[in-house]
């Protein structure tokens, strides 16, 4: 008896020309033209792109404690819908994932589900508080193997936690994902501060609050030989910074959101909490930045910073609202419109940005690899010819808070394969 | 007009006027015997209050009263930490109550807009001050006080008049709603401040922006002072209470530097000693207690226009015909005065 094989028929894999793909059990069997069906389901691509599954470095699962907005099981069928394979977990749940109890909790939630790989993220410091370090090298020798660590939410502020903290995980290969952003500069920090602000009277979260902490972490990075990795960038004066560092050869990785690549603050004059979101929303100038930056390598990679929220904490005035955005859903369809359509990368490109440096960064093995013969098979069809409106009513997340309902955006993942098993198929979950 | 009140930036210039010279009929009628105009009789004024602010909801009872229009207080204890649903549901209590018009005062910049725009709610919503948004009320009566005082009649706007405003512009709506509203009138606006309390981004602001009051007061008709917190100076905004006196506050030294027609406005409650002394507070010049008497103008003007229309908001009836100036016209009628 053998294993279950599956062909994908004329697929264009990373965008070049097509071919076929055959899966055998949890493995690429063979990559090449006119492959033989025998035995084997066949999915006619038909001129499709086939990527990598995706790897999300920046995902908020909320379970344990909040899962009245999202489940380890609703928000990785959300991943797998828009087509990730592999998602990073942040640690911000409650009780907060910083001891190996709670990352292994999630990590085996993660594996129950088996919609995709749960690679929960351990907090840097007890309780986020910024204080004392919490127990990393226990987080990473657990069963999920925790080597990115991010009090995200809150940024590791005290600049002795945070040389401390990349000089400790040095010792197993890990990595400190900072939220950059500077406190006392962002008290009661509502929005960007700016044009709008200034006329909308709300409070001013300002670029220099996200760049001061930045310039001080590269340099600490360097200054004690760590990798550090630079959460959701928002501002065109952290992409200088990060260019600057990477010109210096300094272990500096960086990411940005499908939201900062679309959305601006000016959307808030409409003072829908639904554009409420940390960083928040910046101006054309920044969008045009941090699309350069992406596109030449500068920014490593896409991560989703999808956010869930129940409807009542949007459902209010703005500085009542919780601040995020979903994301998994839209993510590819969003880079297509901002980086693809637009000419900046190729297919080739999002294939590194979203699936190869993510799983890199994470030291994530079995994912992000390349797609050939004797790799796993973890695959996802992209429909990019694709036009439709995002209606949310679809979400398979448990939340709604979408930024993009009613927008057209193009593209939509058909087939998500996980080490052979489609979780996706014909655009619905299996 | 908007079937809301929420910006100054909203008001055309003639509805502004309009505003204005409704309010003037408005003020005559508390000269009646009886200071009572049957318009809005059966119709519901809820005032909204999740911020404590007992002068500005005393201004729009009066003036809801006055309009013969039943008045709802409804005041609700705003927390930071309760959640946001509090305002959709007291909205939707509202709305079963039949309101025809909410006043709203709220801690959030925003809110009156989302109350308004929510599809929570389908009566007329006026914002009496939300967070460090706007206030455009009072913004519209230290218009009506501007012009009354500079002795422009009805139907005139502010054109090239100068008004500076000093203090706390960070925070405040009123300087928000006044800088809208005044450029809208025509007038040249100046804002004074120490640089920590100008927002960071004001280069597209209708107005000036100086550092030095010293340099404005020459030139200007109308000196509008701010309230400024004592416990700003906690956050460093400036040094102390004694060093913003010195060089923001305005005294008798320099209010004598001040044109002779000029004025002095202050939309209270007033911190003497601070922004402003006793000797000027108490002058002639200042024109403090004035507003507060035109604040229920405006508000009977405001309440009238979003909640009847063009139907007349005073009728002949008046024991003295004379003292009973024609119907105001509706804004459609008032267009030709663009000309
Ligand atoms: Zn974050």
């Amino acid at each position: 008896m053998s294993q279950h094989k599956t062909l994908i028929r004329g697929a264009k894999v990373l965008g070049d020309r097509a071919q076929d793909v055959l899966i055998d059990g949890a493995t690429i069997a063979e990559v090449g033209q006119g492959l033989d069906a025998a035995g084997a389901t066949v999915v006619e691509a038909d001129g499709q792109i086939l990527l990598p599954g995706l790897v999300d470095l920046h995902t908020h699962l909320r379970e344990p404690g909040r899962e009245d907005s999202e489940t380890v099981l609703t928000g990785t069928r959300a991943a797998a819908v828009g087509g990730f394979t592999a998602v990073h977990a942040m640690a911000n749940t409650f009780p907060v994932a910083d001891t190996a109890g709670v990352v292994e909790q999630v990590w085996r939630l993660g594996a129950e589900a088996g919609y995709c790989d749960v690679q929960p993220v351990g907090a840097v410091t007890v309780g986020l508080e910024g204080k004392q370090l919490a127990e990393l090298g226990a987080m990473h020798e657990s069963a999920a193997g925790v080597t990115v660590f991010s009090d995200d939410g809150k940024c590791v502020h005290d600049a002795v936690i945070m040389r401390r903290a990349l000089e400790y995980v040095k010792a197993f290969d890990g990595v400190v994902a900072q939220h950059a952003q500077e406190p006392r500069l962002t008290e009661g920090a509502q929005m960007n501060e700016g044009v709008v602000s200034a006329e909308l009277g709300l409070g001013g979260w300002p670029a220099v609050a996200e760049e001061s902490i930045i310039a001080r972490d590269v340099l600490l990075a360097a200054h004690v030989g760590s990798r550090v990795h630079i959460c959701h960038l928002s501002t065109a004066g952290s992409v200088e910074i990060v260019r600057w560092a990477k010109s210096k050869g300094w272990n500096v990785t960086a990411e940005v959101t499908p939201h900062h690549l679309l959305l601006t603050d000016d959307l808030v004059r409409s003072y829908d909490p639904v554009y409420k979101v940390n960083p928040p929303l910046r101006t054309e100038a920044d969008v045009a930045a941090l699309r350069e930056a992406l596109a030449d390598g500068t920014i490593d990679c896409v991560a989703t910073d999808h956010a869930p929220h129940p409807h009542e904490d949007k459902d209010c005035e703005w500085g009542a609202a919780a601040m995020g955005m979903v994301g998994l859903e839209t993510a590819l369809s969003v880079v297509q419109n901002t980086m693809v359509d637009s000419g900046l990368i190729t297919w080739n490109q999002v294939a590194e940005r979203m699936s190869f440096r993510p799983a890199e960064i994470g030291r994530l093995a079995g994912q992000g690899r390349p797609i050939a013969a004797g790799e796993p098979a973890n695959l996802t069809l992209l429909d990019s010819a694709y036009r439709g409106q995002v209606d949310p009513v679809h979400f398979a997340s448990r939340s709604r808070n979408t930024p993009y309902r009613g927008r057209d955006l193009p593209g939509r993942v058909t087939h998500t394969f996980l080490r052979g098993r489609a979780t996706v198929m014909d655009g619905n979950l299996t | 007009m908007k079937r809301h009140l929420i910006s100054a930036a909203d008001l055309s210039r003639d509805d502004a006027v309009l505003i204005l010279d409704t309010a003037e009929e408005m003020g005559r009628v508390a000269d009646r015997p009886i200071k009572k105009l049957p318009t809005l009789r059966g119709r519901t004024v809820v005032n909204l209050f999740f911020e404590d602010s007992t002068r500005t909801r005393i201004s729009f009872e009066a003036a809801a009263k006055r309009l013969s229009a039943d008045v709802i207080n409804f005041s609700a204890k705003g927390s930071s930490v309760s959640k946001g649903e509090s305002l959709k549901d007291t909205a939707l209590t509202l709305e079963a109550m039949g309101a025809d018009a909410v006043v709203i005062r709220h801690h959030d910049s925003g809110a009156p807009h989302r109350l308004a725009t929510s599809g929570w709610i389908g009566g007329s919503v006026v914002n009496a001050g939300d967070g460090t948004h706007e206030h455009p009320t009072q913004a519209l009566l230290d218009a009506f006080t501007l012009r009354r005082r500079l002795g422009d009649g009805p139907g005139t706007d502010l054109a090239g008049r100068r008004v500076t405003i000093v203090g706390d512009i960070l925070h405040s709506r009123v300087a928000r709603s006044n800088v809208h509203l005044l450029s809208t009138l025509g007038a040249e606006v100046t804002l004074v401040a120490p640089p920590t309390l100008v927002p960071v981004r004001t280069e597209q602001w209708p107005c000036e922006v100086s550092y030095d009051l010293d340099a404005q007061l020459a030139k200007s008709d109308a000196v509008m002072m701010l309230r400024v917190q004592r416990e700003r100076m906690n956050a460093a905004y400036f040094p102390t209470e004694r060093e913003y006196a010195r060089r923001y506050g305005l005294n008798g030294q320099r209010m004598a530097r001040m044109p002779e027609h000029s004025v002095v406005m202050h939309p209270g409650p007033m911190n003497r000693g601070m922004e402003i002394t006793a000797e000027v507070a108490d002058s002639p010049r200042c024109t403090a207690v004035e507003q507060v008497t035109n604040g229920v103008s405006i508000r009977m003007a405001v309440l009238y226009l979003l909640l009847s229309g063009a139907e007349p908001a005073v009728t002949d009836t008046s024991e003295n015909p004379a003292a009973a100036p024609a119907a105001a016209p509706g804004p459609a009628t008032r267009t030709e005065e663009n000309a």
